[in-house]
């Protein structure tokens, strides 16, 4: 299959993206690392008439230190998630993710940004995004903003962007010494898409849970977090009761899409075995 | 459609001239902007080692070197290729690069049909140059893009991980 034809403009800046995506009348796509978009256009799922390549502006590249918060620029590619020290150090839960991140070709050329912008239900990053409290940079044509991750992800592949409007950056809360993380996922093999997945971001003070964010992918139509189960998790310490107090509350915040291949029944009792796992490891300072 | 630019969509059906530095030569020619690098690659420049198998980024057969890292020709434009320096499995075996890894797959038989194999080396290079002596839990989990239909995996993962201790043992890991 191949795409249908298309005009190319390669952007040199962010205003002359957004300028020509808006001169092509929403008629346009952003390409940065392509590697969701390229298959939809071959497919043609998806046909516009131009095609903006973003791949060469530099103020979306670049990982650094702003204030509290660690800005990762747009073009991150996922590989570069895998080694970068800034994001080991600060954000490692990203870097945790990072090697389940499809196969090492496709994160060659595949950006953080793009991912986060596709917002695929069944992708990591974007539900890391939501257990780190991360919030999105967005450039339009009514200037930037800033959007929560809690507040981004709205439905299936529908976020908060609006036609035009184009992910600059992440920014991330800095990881912290009180702080834990814990990162997994299923599937039958590896580099697949998991059949359920979870990251996981607890504050702590000694073995008492403070604060804790899990957030969890291939489960439903939105990367998920599920503030029920957390808020069991809140004030205690992760022993064994607590752990399957938090696993049983699961049922209230998760109702997986049935599937030919994984019952909804299915997938939530892997998401409990995942959840398990993963408290389990948090438990032991992990 | 409201308000669109005419001027800037009336090359939609036009040619446009790119340029490459492909297996060490400077190349230009003219592309279609929908045409995949795998197929400027194959048709444009003749260089058919790059094989086009799924054209989805699953199967692995089209990986080239795209400035020194590999990447799936099928999942790119040729236009967004413009300027960038490439190489195919037709340039790394010119430049003995990759001589061991092919002789290594040749005595094992590492290769049934060959179909995957150029992706294969491509991959299995790139992963030797990051990686001087991996397990074989790594060999498997970098080749887990690279499909192969005549279940030849576990004579390529002997290959692979043949080159890495011969590398590593002439202390000349790369």
């Amino acid at each position: 299959m191949k795409a249908r034809a298309f005009s190319y403009f390669r952007a040199a800046t962010i205003d002359q993206a957004l300028d020509a995506h808006a001169r092509a009348g929403d008629d346009a796509r952003f390409i940065a690392g392509g590697q969701s978009l390229v298959p939809a256009l071959s497919l043609r799922l998806q046909a516009p008439r131009l095609l903006i390549d973003i791949t060469h502006i530099d103020a979306l590249r670049g990982v650094r230190r702003e204030g509290s918060y660690l800005r990762i620029g747009a073009l991150t590619r996922h590989c570069e998630m895998l080694s970068e020290p800034l994001i080991a150090e600060f954000a490692p839960l990203l870097a945790a993710a990072a090697p389940f991140v499809a196969h090492p070709a496709i994160r060659n050329r595949g950006t953080f940004g793009g991912s986060v912008a596709l917002a695929d239900p069944a992708s990591e990053f974007p539900a890391m995004t939501l257990a780190i409290d991360a919030e999105i940079e967005i450039a339009g044509p009514a200037g930037h903003r800033r959007v929560k991750a809690d507040d981004f992800f709205i439905d299936l592949f529908e976020t908060a962007l609006q036609p035009g409007e184009l992910v600059t950056a992440i920014h991330v809360p800095l990881f912290r010494a009180d702080q834990r993380f814990a990162f997994d996922e299923l599937a039958r093999r590896r580099g697949d898409y998991a059949l359920v997945g979870c990251g996981i971001l607890a504050t702590c003070a000694g073995d008492r849970i403070d604060d804790i964010r899990i957030s969890f992918f291939s489960v439903g139509n939105t990367p998920t977090r599920v503030k029920g189960t957390e808020a069991t998790l809140i004030g205690a310490s992760l022993d064994p009761v607590r752990i399957a107090a938090a696993q049983a509350a699961l049922e209230g915040d998760l109702a997986p899409p049935d599937s030919d291949e994984v019952p909804p029944a299915m997938r939530l009792h892997l998401a409990r075995v995942l959840l398990g796992r993963l408290l389990g490891r948090l438990g032991e300072g992990a | 459609m409201n308000g669109s630019d005419e001027t800037l969509l009336d090359d939609v059906d036009e040619t446009v001239r790119v340029r490459f530095i492909v297996n060490g030569r400077k190349v230009a020619c003219e592309v279609a902007p929908r045409e995949t690098l795998v197929d400027c690659l194959r048709n444009a420049l003749e260089l058919t080692g790059t094989h086009a198998g799924c054209e989805m980024g699953a199967c692995g057969a089209c990986l080239v070197q795209l400035d020194g890292r590999a990447v799936h020709a099928c999942l790119m434009f040729a236009v967004q290729a413009d300027g960038a320096k490439i190489d195919t499995i037709e340039g790394l075996t010119e430049s003995g690069a990759i001589a061991d890894l092919q002789a290594e797959f040749h005595r094992r038989n590492a290769l049934q049909c060959g179909f995957c194999t150029p992706g294969m080396l491509v991959n299995a290079h790139e992963l030797l140059t990051q990686i001087a002596r991996p397990s074989r839990e790594e060999i498997r989990d970098a080749l887990s893009g690279n499909y192969c239909r005549c279940t030849g995996y576990e004579a390529i993962i002997d290959a692979i991980d043949a080159v890495a201790k011969a590398r590593s043992e002439e202390g000349g890991a790369t």
